[in-house]
C-alpha cells in the first residue's frame, strides 16, 4: 500500500488522545453545558440532544474502525439496526433492558467480526462495496422477515428502562442515562486507543505489509477493528430503540451509514473528536437548518466534495493546517 | 421450462443494462483510477435530461441524443475537471470520498429541486411480445438486449481493434510508458469520461421504463453496476458484462423461484463469494501483492 | 556451529523469467554477510522469498534448524527475523517513538494482555535507548511523516532493531542517505551487532560501505551467486568486475 492512497486517515502530531489537563477542563465544561442544555429546551429538543448522543456512540466507534485502523466501512447503520432490532424484540418480549444492552452488543461485534474477513481479501473501495452490500442485505432481512421484525410496520411500544429503581422513561432522565452512557463508551475507546492495541491499529493503517513484518498479527487487528466499531453501534442501536419508542428499517438504510461516514471523515477521521464535529454536522445542523429542507444535504454532498480537495484532514485539521501554513510563509 | 428460458432471457436483457453501466465504471478505473461511487446518480441524471426534454416536445430519439450530449459534457468534462483532476494526486481514497459526497450532492439536489416523484418514462421499444419455438420474448427485453449488447461489443471492438481504442487500453495499462510512445495520455483519459458519460446515458435510456425517474432510482443499479464489474474483474472491460448478465440471471432466478423480497441480496452474495473465492474477478488476472 | 539461516536451491520463476535461480548460502550466528549485485540481479527477489513477501518456486530456507519456507511474515517476525524494506516503510501517522514501541510491542506477551498494559507497553526506555543511538531525541515526539528522507531512513531501520531480532535483514539501509551519515550508519551497524549479537545480511550498492561492513560477500548475478567470499576475493573478482562493467 502506498502511503498516498490513504491522505483522508489523519495524521495526529499528538497522541491520540488529548491529555492534557487544560483540555480535560474544557472537556468537563462542555459536557456539563451540554449535559444542562435540555433543562432549557422542549420536549423535542431533549430528544435531539439524546439522539446526537446516540449518534455519537455509533461514530466512535466507526472513527475506530476507519480513522485508526485504516479500514472502510458502509454498513454502520446496519449495525445500529441490528442492535435496535435486538433491543425492542427483546424488550417486548419482557426482558429487561440491560440484558438486551449486551446481547445487542455481543450480537454486532460476532456480525462484524465475520464482516472484517472479506476485508483481509481486499482493500479500500472493495471493502466500501462489501460493507455496503451487507447494509443492503440487512436492510432487506428488516423489510421482508415480518414475523419477527414487523417489516415496514416496524415495532412500536418500545419502553425504556429504569435504574436503580429510578425510572427513565421521561425524556430529560433518559437524556442524562444515554449521556452518562456515551461518555462512558467514548472513555472506554480513548482508553483503548492509547493502550498498544491503538498503536497497532495505526500501524495497520498506515502500513500493513512492515506491520505484519514486525509481528502485528494483521488478521486479528482487522477483524477486530471491524467488530469493535460494529459492537459500539450495536449498543448505540439498543439507546436508539428505547429513545423513539417506534422502529422501522428506514432509519438503518445505507444512506444513514454513508452520512455517518462522511460525517466521520468531514470531522476528521482518526483523531479523537472527529466523530463529534461529524455528528453535529449530521443530525444536529440539520435541525437547525430546517428552512433548507433537502438542500442541506446537497450542500452537505459538495461541502465533502470541497473539502477533499482542499483539506482532506478534515475540520478538525484546520488548525494545523492553519499553523503550518503560518510557518511555511515565514522566511 | 418455459419459465425458465423465459426467466433467463429477461435476466440477460437486464443483466446487459448492469453491463453498461458496469463498463464505463470500469473504464473509468483502468483510465484514471477513479472509483466512481456516483455511478448510479451518473445514469439516473440523464434520465431527468430526457425526461425534460421530453417534456419541451422533442421525440424520444432526440431527447435521448441531447441527454448524451448533457451527459457527456457533465459527467465527463465537468466530473473530470473539477472533481478527479484536483483530487487524483491524493491517492484513492480521498476520490472515493468526494465521488460519495457528489452521489449525495446530485441525488438530494434533485430531491429538493425537482422532488421525491416517481415519473413514468417511454419505452424506446413497442409494447407486446412474440414467441420463438414457445418462448415468450418481449419487444423490450429483445431490443435491450440488441441494443445494449451492441454497445458494449461496438466499444469492446473499437478498444481492441482502433488505433485510439488501443492507445487508450495502454494508458490504462502503463502511463508512463504510453506518454513516453508519444501518446496524448491526457486526451485519452477525456475520452474514457466521455464514453462513460454516453453509457450512462444509454444505461438511463433502457432502465428508466422499468424502475421510473426518480432520484433515488441510481441507488439499485450504481450498486449492481460495481458489483458486475468486480464480480467479472475489474481490469478487464469484457468482465463488466459477463457481471451483469450473471446478476441480471440469478436475481431473475432467484426473484422466481427463492423469493421475490430477497432478489436485491443476488448480486452481493455473488460479490462477496466472488471476492472470498476469488478476488481478481471471474475474468480478471491475478496479481501478486505489491512490496 | 551449525548455521542460523539456511537457504538451499532458492528459486522464484515468474513464467520464463528466472529472478532467483537456485541460491544457496548460510549465515552463522553473529555474522554480518553483504549481497551486492546489479540492478535486476535478483536481491530484493531473494530477500522477499525467504521472508514470506512471496512464495518461492522451489528451495529450502532454514532458521536455526527449523523449515521457514514459505512461513508468513507474521510467523518469521515472532522467530526473531526482522527486516527492513528497499523503500521506506514507517507510520508515518505515529511519533516517531510511537513507530518504535509499535515494531517492538508485538513481540511482548498475548494480545489480550497487551490491551491491559501500560500505553508504552512497557518499551518507552528501551525505545527512548534506540532513539538515542539513533540520534533522534530531537525529532522523538513529531510523527514519522514529517522528517527527512534520511531521518526517516534511520527511524526505519531503528524500528527493526528494537525486538533485538536474531537476523535483521536490511534492503538498501544507504539509498537515499547523506554521504556524511554512512560512516555513520555503518558504526551503528556494527555496534547493534556486537551488543544484540544478531546476524546481518545487508543488500547494498555502496560498495565501500559493504566491504567495510561486512566479513563475507555474495555476488549475485541474473538470480544466481556468481561469487562468494571475502569482501576484498569478491571485489578482486574478474567475473564479478565483468557483471558490474555489463560484458
Amino acid at each position: 500500500m502506498n502511503a498516498s492512497s490513504s491522505t483522508v486517515i489523519a495524521r495526529p502530531r499528538r497522541p491520540a488522545v488529548p491529555r492534557s489537563r487544560t483540555r480535560l477542563a474544557l472537556a468537563a465544561i462542555v459536557v456539563i453545558a451540554f449535559a444542562l442544555l435540555p433543562l432549557g429546551l422542549k420536549s423535542y429538543g431533549t430528544y435531539l440532544c439524546s439522539l446526537f448522543c446516540v449518534y455519537l456512540m455509533a461514530t466512535f466507534g466507526l472513527n475506530l474502525t476507519i480513522g485508526y485502523a485504516g479500514q472502510m466501512s458502509l454498513g454502520q447503520a446496519a449495525f445500529l439496526g441490528i442492535g435496535a432490532y435486538i433491543a425492542a424484540i427483546g424488550m417486548k418480549a419482557g426482558l429487561p433492558f440491560f440484558a438486551m444492552l449486551p446481547l445487542a452488543a455481543l450480537a454486532c461485534f460476532a456480525i462484524g467480526l465475520a464482516l472484517g474477513f472479506p476485508a483481509l481479501r481486499v482493500q479500500h473501495h472493495y471493502l466500501a462495496f462489501a460493507t455496503l452490500g451487507f447494509n443492503v442485505l440487512v436492510f432487506l432481512v428488516l423489510r421482508n422477515e415480518e414475523a419477527i421484525t414487523g417489516g415496514t410496520f416496524g415495532i412500536r411500544g418500545i419502553p425504556r428502562p429504569s435504574l436503580f429503581g429510578l425510572s427513565l422513561e421521561r425524556d430529560l432522565p433518559y437524556f442524562w442515562f444515554t449521556l452518562a452512557s456515551t461518555l462512558l463508551l467514548i472513555a472506554l475507546l480513548g482508553w483503548l486507543l492509547r493502550s498498544p492495541w491503538g498503536r497497532a491499529f495505526a500501524a495497520l493503517r498506515d502500513n500493513p505489509i512492515r506491520a505484519e513484518s514486525l509481528g502485528v498479527n494483521i488478521t486479528a487487528y482487522t477483524l477486530l477493528a471491524f467488530a469493535i466499531g460494529a459492537c459500539c453501534a450495536g449498543i448505540a442501536g439498543a439507546y436508539f430503540a428505547s429513545l423513539v419508542g417506534f422502529i422501522d428499517p428506514a432509519p438503518f438504510n445505507f444512506t444513514a451509514s454513508l452520512l455517518m461516514l462522511l460525517g466521520v471523515i468531514v470531522g476528521g477521521a482518526g483523531r479523537f473528536l472527529g466523530p463529534v464535529v461529524g455528528t453535529v454536522i449530521i443530525v444536529l445542523l440539520p435541525e437547525w437548518l430546517r428552512f433548507m429542507q433537502n438542500w442541506y444535504l446537497a450542500a452537505f454532498g459538495v461541502a465533502v466534495i470541497a473539502l477533499m480537495v482542499w483539506l482532506p484532514g478534515g475540520l478538525l485539521s484546520l488548525p494545523e493546517r492553519l499553523a503550518s501554513r503560518r510557518i511555511g510563509a515565514l522566511p | 421450462m418455459g419459465d425458465f428460458v423465459q426467466l433467463v432471457v429477461s435476466g440477460i436483457a437486464a443483466g446487459t443494462i448492469y453491463g453498461v453501466a458496469a463498463l464505463g465504471f470500469t473504464l473509468l478505473w483502468q483510465a484514471s483510477g477513479t472509483i466512481n461511487f456516483a455511478q448510479g446518480e451518473f445514469v439516473m441524471l440523464p434520465a431527468f435530461a430526457m425526461l425534460l426534454f421530453l417534456g419541451i416536445g422533442a421525440p424520444l430519439w432526440l431527447a435521448f441524443f441531447a441527454a448524451c450530449i448533457v451527459s457527456m459534457l457533465l459527467l465527463g468534462v465537468a466530473f473530470k475537471r473539477i472533481i478527479v483532476d484536483p483530487l487524483l494526486r491524493h491517492g484513492v481514497i480521498p476520490l472515493v470520498i468526494a465521488t460519495l459526497g457528489l452521489s449525495v450532492f446530485v441525488k438530494q439536489g434533485i430531491k429538493a429541486g425537482v422532488g421525491a416523484l416517481a415519473y413514468p418514462f417511454p419505452s424506446a421499444f413497442p409494447a407486446g411480445q412474440f414467441a420463438i419455438a414457445g418462448i415468450e420474448v418481449s419487444y423490450a427485453d429483445l431490443g435491450t438486449l440488441l441494443l445494449a449488447g451492441g454497445i458494449v461489443i461496438a466499444l469492446q471492438l473499437f478498444l481492441d481493434r482502433t488505433m485510439t481504442g488501443r492507445a487508450m487500453q495502454a494508458c490504462a495499462q502503463n502511463t508512463e510508458a504510453a506518454r513516453v510512445l508519444g501518446i496524448d495520455v491526457r486526451r485519452m483519459t477525456l475520452y474514457v469520461f466521455l464514453i462513460n458519460g454516453a453509457l450512462a446515458a444509454v444505461a438511463a435510456l433502457l432502465i428508466a421504463p422499468s424502475y421510473l425517474v426518480k432520484f433515488d432510482m441510481g441507488e439499485t443499479i450504481g450498486l449492481k453496476a460495481f458489483f458486475a464489474a468486480i464480480i467479472g474483474g475489474f481490469n478487464q472491460t469484457r468482465g463488466a458484462l459477463l457481471g451483469g448478465v450473471l446478476i441480471g440471471v440469478l436475481e431473475n432466478l432467484v426473484g422466481f423461484y427463492v423469493s421475490p423480497a430477497y432478489k436485491e441480496g443476488v448480486a452481493l452474495v455473488v460479490f462477496l463469494l466472488v471476492i472470498l473465492l476469488r478476488p481478481e474477478g471471474l475474468l480478471g488476472k491475478a496479481e501478486e501483492r505489491k512490496v | 556451529m551449525t548455521a542460523l539461516l539456511t537457504v538451499r536451491d532458492l528459486r522464484k520463476h515468474y513464467g520464463a523469467i528466472r529472478a532467483v535461480d537456485g541460491v544457496s548460502f548460510d549465515v552463522a550466528p553473529g555474522e554480518i554477510v553483504g549481497v551486492i549485485g546489479p540492478n535486476g540481479s535478483g536481491k530484493t527477489t531473494l530477500f522477499n522469498s525467504i521472508l514470506g513477501q512471496i512464495r518461492p518456486s522451489d528451495g529450502r530456507v532454514e532458521f536455526q534448524g527449523d523449515d521457514i519456507t514459505g512461513m508468513t511474515p507474521l510467523d518469521l517476525a515472532r522467530r526473531g527475523v526482522g527486516r527492513t524494506f528497499q523503500t521506506l516503510q514507517v507510520f508515518h501517522g505515529l511519533s516517531v517513538r510511537d513507530n518504535l514501541i509499535a515494531a517492538g510491542q508485538e513481540l511482548c506477551g498475548s494480545m489480550p494482555r497487551r490491551l491491559f498494559a501500560p500505553p508504552d507497553a512497557g518499551l518507552g526506555e528501551h525505545a527512548d535507548h534506540l532513539i538515542e543511538r539513533f540520534r533522534l531525541t530531537h525529532v522523538a515526539h513529531l510523527p514519522a511523516g514529517s522528517l527527512s528522507y534520511g531521518q526517516q531512513k534511520l527511524v526505519d531501520i531503528a524500528m527493526a532493531f528494537m525486538p533485538a531480532p536474531r537476523l535483521v535483514m536490511l534492503d538498501e539501509p544507504c539509498a537515499g542517505v547523506n554521504p556524511s551519515l554512512v560512516d555513520e550508519l555503518r558504526e551503528l551497524l556494527l555496534a547493534m551487532n556486537r551488543e544484540q549479537g544478531g546476524s546481518f545480511v545487508v543488500v547494498e550498492h555502496n560498495m565501500d560501505f559493504i566491504m567495510r561492513l561486512c566479513a563475507r560477500v555474495i555476488c549475485m548475478v541474473e538470480g544466481r551467486v556468481l561469487a562468494e567470499g571475502a569482501p576484498a576475493q569478491v571485489q578482486a573478482n574478474r567475473d564479478v568486475l565483468d557483471a558490474y562493467l555489463g560484458h
